[in-house]
């Protein structure tokens, strides 16, 4: 039943966390990962994103509620599910006494695999990590070490990532490797998840996106239907006589005036139909309003986060 | 999937080993200068004034009690520091997100604490033939002893490393109780020679045991019964593992 292709790999049912202190991290989350896609959770700061990893990583204990990695109980079945999972955690720890080869092999042996130096020669060189494999952990850069993580986090071979805000405090460069890294490992069928603050990243990388608030998941959807549904466009037409008020003959379009009655904009649904953009042009030719340039943008992930999260 | 993770428990097993191998000159060097410096302390200057004592020369006489001394304080603090560091560093969260049991990953710990021991201990009793003829009556109870003795002090010391929220913690037990219990515990004399009530107290001292089992299997004679020894042990270990069993279960200090 569990290879079952229609299995989603991760299943979070009714998960609740309330920490020693009191504090409810998780007020009943209920989340599915498919297979093979790549899932970015976003939530601003204290939302409980770490908190979930953690929990289904292994290395929280959680109050309520069940979770299933490929179909298999995370509490009964722990060996099976963790040795499917890899955690690139949002803190770097590692033993910084050790070598670069060291840690990863040690990783490797740690979640159950034989050691295999091929394999973790190409983890090695697939980030840019292999003229440093005999140096000390102390050695390395910021940047090096979150390096270091990821090639732990893989040098088990998992089918689920985890990636804890992996572009936290990271360069263009290692960015860009590291996503390369996360579209192969795409391509070979493993499924990633990952949180992260940059929210152009996850429009980008990410097939779905969830959105996590005060331990609640708000929202889960395709990224590209969000865009779609919540998204808005907008126009905003340079003037070439700058307006003290909107004209009343455009009373009914929904335009607002900008920089000092020198910009006029327009904003419309995604999904609306008809645009009205043309209409909108021509009225104005009507009224005699000419125009010296016209701009046209999208809404970003951003923005739609941010109302989002204000609402809740 | 096998049932038990072998490569998870040789990865720490063989990391903790290369810990100690990282710094071998440290790790030889001490225990070897302590013996010597109590060789000349309590072997020449001391020793020179005492009679034999239970019929074996004094020089002989504590060389099981130095080598208890060293393996109970040595195995503690390698457990403990093994445990308490990743708490520390926060490197213990591989470790709980590795599947692992707990059980597996304390014998990999408390194995590499442990060998570590024996180790210290036979470089102390080698370092030890250079001052004194030492006979070993039973050899083979000697090395189940050191084994025991070893893996016993290593879970207790893990226990601390679990247990413990900081570095005075960590030092505490090992020097305020641990050290002070082997003094009085008869490392360096037989308890035969203290006068009543001490004599009756110090059967209450649990390092007594530890001592004269060991020193039974080098020169024949103890301060206790062998199977007093032996059933001391078998309890302290059972005690341990049922602390470990707690705390594991509820996640005690480990995972929040
Ligand atoms: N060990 C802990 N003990 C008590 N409270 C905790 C603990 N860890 C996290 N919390 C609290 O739980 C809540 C969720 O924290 P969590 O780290 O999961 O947030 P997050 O979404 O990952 O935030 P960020 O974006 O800052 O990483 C926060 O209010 C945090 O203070
Ligand atoms: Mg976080």
């Amino acid at each position: 039943m569990s290879t079952e292709p229609t299995t989603p790999i991760l299943s979070v049912a009714g998960v609740e966390k309330r920490y020693a202190s009191g504090l409810t991290a998780l007020a009943g989350v209920d989340l599915e990962v498919r297979r093979g896609e790549i899932f970015a959770l976003l939530g601003p700061n204290g939302a409980g994103k770490t908190t979930l990893i953690s929990i289904i990583c292994g290395t929280v204990t959680m109050t309520a509620g069940t979770i299933r990695v490929d179909g298999h109980d995370i509490v009964k079945d722990y060996r099976r599910t963790r040795s499917a999972i890899g955690l690139v955690p949002q803190e770097i720890a590692v033993d910084i006494f050790a070598t670069v080869w060291n840690t990863v092999r040690f990783s490797r042996g740690l979640f159950g695999c034989a050691p295999n130096p091929a394999y973790i020669e190409s983890l090695l060189r697939d980030l840019s990590l292999w003229d440093k494999r005999d140096s000390k952990i102390t050695e390395l850069s910021g940047g090096m070490k979150r390096r270091v993580m990821i090639a732990k986090a893989l040098s088990h071979e998992p089918t689920l990532l985890f990636l804890d805000e992996p572009t936290a405090g990271v360069d263009v460069n290692l960015r860009r490797d590291m996503w390369a890294v996360v579209r192969r490992l795409r391509e070979r069928g493993v499924t990633i998840v990952l949180t992260t603050h940059y929210l152009e990243e996850a429009e980008e990388m990410a097939d779905r996106v969830g959105v996590i608030d005060k331990g609640r998941i708000l929202l889960v959807e395709d990224t590209a239907d969000l865009m779609d549904k919540m998204g808005k466009r907008r126009v905003t037409l340079a003037l070439q006589t700058p307006m003290t008020a909107i004209p009343p003959e455009l009373a009914g379009w929904p335009l607002e005036l900008l920089s000092d009655g020198q910009r006029l904009r327009y904003s419309f649904d995604t999904h609306a139909e008809g645009t009205g953009i043309a209409a909108l042009l021509k009225r104005l030719g009507e009224l005699g309003i000419d125009f010296t340039d016209l701009d046209t943008e999208r809404s970003s992930l951003e923005d739609i986060f941010i109302s989002l999260v204000e609402r809740a | 999937m096998p049932g038990i993770n072998l490569h998870g428990m040789w990865a720490i097993y063989r990391t903790e080993m290369q810990r100690a191998f990282r710094t071998v000159w440290q790790s030889i060097a001490t225990p070897v200068i302590t013996t010597a410096l109590y060789f000349v302390v309590f072997g020449a200057a001391i020793g020179s004034h005492m009679q034999q004592m239970g019929g074996v020369d004094y020089g002989a006489f504590i060389v099981p009690g130095l080598m208890m001394l060293t393996i109970l304080t040595q195995s503690i603090s390698n457990a403990s520091i093994a445990i308490y560091f990743p708490k520390f560093t926060g490197t213990i969260s591989e470790i709980l997100s590795a599947p692992l049991s707990a059980f597996e990953a304390v014998i990999a710990y408390v194995g590499a604490a442990a060998t570590k021991s024996v180790i210290i201990g036979l470089i102390i009793l080698l370092t030890a033939t250079f001052f004194v003829k030492i006979e070993i009556l039973h050899p083979v109870w000697m090395v189940a002893f050191l084994l025991i003795t070893s893996i016993a002090f290593s879970l207790f010391g893990f226990i601390i490393g679990i247990w413990a929220k900081s570095f005075e913690q960590l030092a505490i037990i090992p020097s305020l109780v641990v050290t002070p219990l082997t003094f009085l515990g008869g490392a360096f004399y037989s308890i035969e020679m203290l006068s009543q009530p001490w004599r009756t107290i110090s059967l209450f001292n649990p390092v007594v045991y530890l001592i004269s089992g060991f020193r039974w299997s080098f020169h024949g004679v103890g301060d206790v019964s062998v199977a007093a020894s032996l059933a001391f042990m078998a309890g302290f270990i059972a005690l341990c593992l049922a602390v470990l069993w707690c705390m594991f279960r509820t996640g005690y200090r480990l995972k929040s």
